[in-house]
């Protein structure tokens, strides 16, 4: 495991940006603001001093204790989502300048390093927005129902250990089960649209995350039991065939999921299914 | 009795387990969460989990040694029956979350790999990289996931907990939440109450923990009048890099794994640190525990490090930052084991740990202290207490089920108040005044496996369903929370308010500075009055957002007032507590007083003064003699400093 790919080609510049941070300087942080769901949204700029180390989110909590915008209006604190502040609960995603990314792993230091640089913030545009930066990520945990993201155990009584495993399958599985559903794969994904209708979840492109899991369940001992089930899915609409192949989600995931690697894995998979199923007249 | 519910507060690894064993039993679960529960603060977990195993076995090892270390590790202030029958559970909890598809690392021949952690001498923490508490709590989430899908759970996320629902009797029967989007409250029916809401870190503003661990829920039921123990008992984590949202922890692993911690001998010494030669480098930690070096139990290596740097000025540059070093490992073989915790260096301090040794001080972690809970004795009843264990001795009692608790008694962690019971972070229970490293995914696990049970036979027994209680319970209990809402919005138009987030930032400030790592009364007395100023201004709070729509300053400042009313229950069992003992160390009384303190404080919410009555109650502890707690440390202590708690 190394660096995930997208902070592997900034390292350089993450560097470069921390060493000509200016101490003491204040910059300008854009939110799109949005009461509700179906209501428009428009910006605000707050204007936030800063100390070294500061992230997104630590400017946030500023704007929530003096909600006062750049040219001096008393405003709402903006509302948005995050949890465990070291990138590994997946809350934060937002996009920030363009960019589909996590929050609190975003550092002020490296994103605006002189006196009024700007920072954007946006909500994800994939999933219906609740308020201002917090979307309903509803519609992905519904895709890991779709994928029988589980290993079907008997019961929770002592029956021993799990299937031994080597040191290969544990290393690619980990990889997969570091995926922390925060959205980024989705969000960069040309295939992936907005869905506001829960009941087209079932047939719309599942997403790069849950092809994953799919092949997660797949590679373990006992996961393996519903394969059939899961390439079921994945040869059906809003499967694994709705992939365009444009390797967006790859780039912008922080956890460094191999994403086309398994849903290359994963076609082979479905392919030899359905030859399989052909056979078997099934 | 199909109508039977039980609600679930809380989706970390104790609520999922709890939720997953009681589905199992048949009974309908309702899982409320304010987060998503897969993103539950268990998810920041590192390290691993401890168990006895089959290699450890074979060189001297038992589940009875890790029964042993758990009590000594907590300086014997845990009630021992619960304890005992963890560890010797413990093997099962890894087998079953291995069966459940855990990535655990593996050796060369596909067997469970183990690392050493604090407070053992032997390899018995099972791990999944650096991301351990993620890839278990996944793992419950999806058997969670699959109960769902199959109807047996129903999940309440962004639901926020405010009130326990009690019928006249006192028995708890049901819960009063809000959904967080749209602001709606209700009451809930259930026939039981698992609360498994997890620690308090945000009490003392910056912590290691995640943004929703306020404590905010367990508060809530404190002042309905469940008891809450040992609230003083606060772990303070060695090593976290400090930051400004959040202090983020350098995982224990990092020392398991080689990890060793110095100061340049010279504090003035302004070179890089892989340019100080080993001679000029003082690790003060092996220097002063020989055996145990830098996997002391986390008190005593955050006391040393605290030691060094605010008393002794020796911190580099002479600071408050010490060296966690790695450097001189095997980058594959640190990147293999300890990855996720390294990227999260790199990520947040903008170094490579496996070339520079990592600048670490030490940040308020987890809560020992919590809901007071009760249990039925096990089937191991020595005539009289044994003497500390030692490896390759004797075992006293195999580690059969119902040794140390009897396996789905209907009180099993059930708080003062019937029907409501508290699993994971949340109890008191297992960990007395300090916590080992990787117990702490262990006891939230058990406590819903082992414990859910009891939940289930609580239930399935009652001869008073919660179906029998008139509506008019649940209608006032709701119309409670409805009219504090209320109150709340319409402190919007009160100009001179005071601001939740300055009052929390206060709080935090003083907490950290009078109550984690060094104590002593007149600093807890000013703490104490400063929370009382501090009450006073809250009373006056202003709410700076009125939207009845997915309003977040509300339930923040809803939580303030929680967190302020537990914080002077862990400054006032702090202040009473008149010795030293774990986590909890007062200058004024450096030694551990058994005759007067081996006891549990208990918190009783006072509805009149608004503030904790504290009484000391006997330790469960027919099972194992105290003895002292000292890891082997070399050398007299240095001549006693005068530590002092900062602000003093
Ligand atoms: C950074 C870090 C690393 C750690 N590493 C280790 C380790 O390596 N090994 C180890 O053994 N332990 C470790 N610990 C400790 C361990 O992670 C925790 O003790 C454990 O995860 C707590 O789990 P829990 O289920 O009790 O609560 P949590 O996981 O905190 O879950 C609490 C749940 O309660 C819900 N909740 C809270 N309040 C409310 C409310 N008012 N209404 C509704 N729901 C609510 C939350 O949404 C959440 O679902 C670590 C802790 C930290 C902070
Ligand atoms: S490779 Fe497939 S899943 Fe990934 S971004 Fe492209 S279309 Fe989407
Ligand atoms: S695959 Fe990566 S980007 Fe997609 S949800 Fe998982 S962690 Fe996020
Ligand atoms: S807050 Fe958890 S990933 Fe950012």
């Amino acid at each position: 495991m190394s660096l995930p790919q997208a902070h592997q080609s900034t390292l350089a510049w993450r560097q470069a940006n921390r060493a000509k941070a200016v101490p003491g300087r204040t910059i300008v942080m854009t939110v799109r603001r949005c009461e509700g769901p179906g209501k428009l949204g428009w910006f605000e700029s707050f204007k936030i001093p800063v100390e070294p180390n500061e992230n997104v989110i630590s400017c946030l909590q500023k704007i929530a204790a003096n909600p006062v915008t750049a040219d001096g209006k008393e405003t709402t604190p903006v509302v948005w989502d995050s949890g465990c502040l070291e990138e590994v609960c997946g809350a934060c995603t937002m996009v920030i300048n363009g960019t589909v990314r996590q929050s609190c792993s975003c550092l002020i230091d490296e994103y605006a390093p002189e006196e009024g640089d700007e920072i954007t913030l946006e909500p994800m545009s994939k999933f219906p927005v609740i308020r201002d930066l917090w979307v309903d990520r509803a519609r992905l945990f519904n895709s890991l129902k779709r994928v029988r993201g589980w290993v079907p155990i008997d019961s929770t009584a002592a029956l021993g250990p799990g299937p031994k495993e080597d040191q290969a399958t544990q290393s690619t599985r980990y990889a997969i089960s570091e995926c922390m559903s925060c959205g980024c794969c989705l969000e960069a994904c040309p295939q992936f649209l907005l869905e506001g209708d829960e009941d087209a979840w079932d047939s719309a492109f599942i997403g790069a995350h849950a092809i994953a899991q799919a092949r997660l369940f797949n590679l373990h001992g006992t996961g393996k039991n519903l394969a059939p089930e899961r390439l079921d899915e994945l040869m059906g609409p809003g499967g694994v065939a709705d992939c365009g192949n444009a390797q967006n989600c790859v780039k912008v995931c922080p956890k460094g999921v191999p994403l086309t690697e398994s849903i290359g894995a994963m076609g082979r998979g479905v392919t030899m299914h359905a030859v399989t199923r052909f056979f078997k007249g099934k | 009795m199909s109508d039977q519910r039980v609600i679930v507060v809380g989706g970390g690894l104790a609520g999922l387990a709890a939720s997953v064993r009681v589905a199992e039993a048949g009974i309908a679960v309702d899982l409320f969460s304010m987060v998503p529960v897969k993103r539950s603060h268990s998810v920041c977990a590192q390290g691993g989990i401890n168990a006895c195993n089959e290699v450890a076995r074979q060189q001297g090892y038992s589940e009875y040694q890790h029964f042993d270390e758990t009590l000594y590790g907590g300086d014997f202030l845990a009630d021992q029956g619960p304890v005992l029958e963890m560890t010797a559970w413990a093997p099962k909890v890894i087998d079953l979350l291995d069966r459940m598809g855990v990535p655990f690392n593996r050796t060369a021949e596909g067997f469970r790999d183990l690392r050493l952690f604090g407070g053992s001498l032997f390899k018995r923490t099972h791990f999944a990289g650096a991301t351990t508490g993620q890839q278990l709590l996944y793992a419950l989430d999806e058997q969670t996931r699959r109960f769902e899908s199959e109807g047996k759970v129903t999940k309440y996320e962004f639901w926020e907990f405010l009130a326990p629902v009690l019928d006249d009797n006192g028995k708890c029967v049901g819960i009063v939440a809000q959904d967080m989007r749209t602001m709606q409250i209700r009451s809930f029916r259930a026939d039981a109450v698992v609360m498994a809401t997890g620690g308090n870190g945000l009490v003392f503003g910056q912590s290691t923990n995640s943004v929703i661990c306020t404590g905010g829920a367990a508060s809530r039921c404190y002042q309905h009048g469940a008891w809450y123990g040992n609230a003083e008992m606060i772990q303070v984590h060695p090593t976290a890099i400090p930051g400004a949202d959040k202090c983020r922890l350098m995982s224990e692993s990092a020392r398991g794994e080689g990890g060793r911690v110095w100061v340049p001998k010279d504090k003035a010494d302004a070179r890089k640190p892989a340019d100080i030669p080993e001679g000029e480098r003082w690790y003060f930690l092996e220097e002063r525990y020989p055996d145990y070096g830098n996997l002391v139990p986390r008190d005593i290596a955050t006391r040393e490090i605290f030691d060094v740097c605010v008393n002794d000025h020796m911190g580099i540059g002479g600071g408050n930052m010490v060296y966690l070093d790695l450097s001189h490992m095997d980058p594959d073989y640190l990147t293999n084991k300890l990855g996720g915790i390294l990227e999260i260096y790199e990520k947040f301090a903008g170094e490579d740990p496996r070339h520079t040794p990592m600048k670490i001080f030490p940040a308020v972690h987890y809560t020992m202290g919590g809901m007071w809970t009760t249990y039925t004795e096990g089937s191991y009843t020595p005539d009289a207490p044994a003497p500390e264990h030692k490896p390759g001795n004797a075992i006293p009692v195999a580690p059969t089920a119902g040794i140390g608790m009897t396996h789905g008694a209907p009180n099993n962690m059930m708080t003062n108040i019937e029907g409501l019971y508290a699993f994971g972070e949340v109890n008191f229970a297992y960990h007395g005044a300090t916590r080992l490293g990787a117990n702490a995914l262990l006891s939230c696990i058990f406590d819903g496996l082992f414990n859910g049970l009891s939940v289930a036979n609580a239930v399935q027994h009652t001869d008073r369903p919660a179906s029998d209680v008139p509506q008019s319970v649940y209608d006032a209990a709701s119309d409670r929370e409805q009219d504090k809402h209320e109150a709340f919005i319409a402190t919007a138009g009160n100009h001179s308010g005071e601001n939740a987030y300055v009052i929390a930032r206060e709080m935090g400030v003083e907490m950290t500075a009078a109550s984690t790592v060094v104590k002593t009364g007149p600093r807890l007395e000013k703490c104490l009055a400063k929370l009382d100023e501090l009450s006073e201004r809250y009373s006056r709070v202003k709410l700076s957002d009125t939207a009845t729509w997915t309003n977040q300053s509300l339930s923040f400042t809803r939580a303030t007032g929680d967190m302020l009313i537990l914080a002077e229950a862990i400054a006032r069992a702090g202040l009473l507590r008149q010795e030293s003992r774990g986590s909890h160390y007062r200058t004024d009384f450096p030694d551990r007083d058994d005759a007067r303190f081996w006891k549990t404080s208990v918190s009783r919410f006072n509805p009149a003064t608004g503030k904790a009555d504290v009484t000391f109650e006997p330790v469960r502890a027919p099972l194992v003699k105290p003895r002292p707690r000292t890891y082997g440390k070399t050398a007299p202590e240095p001549a006693k400093k005068t530590a002092q708690p900062v602000g003093s």
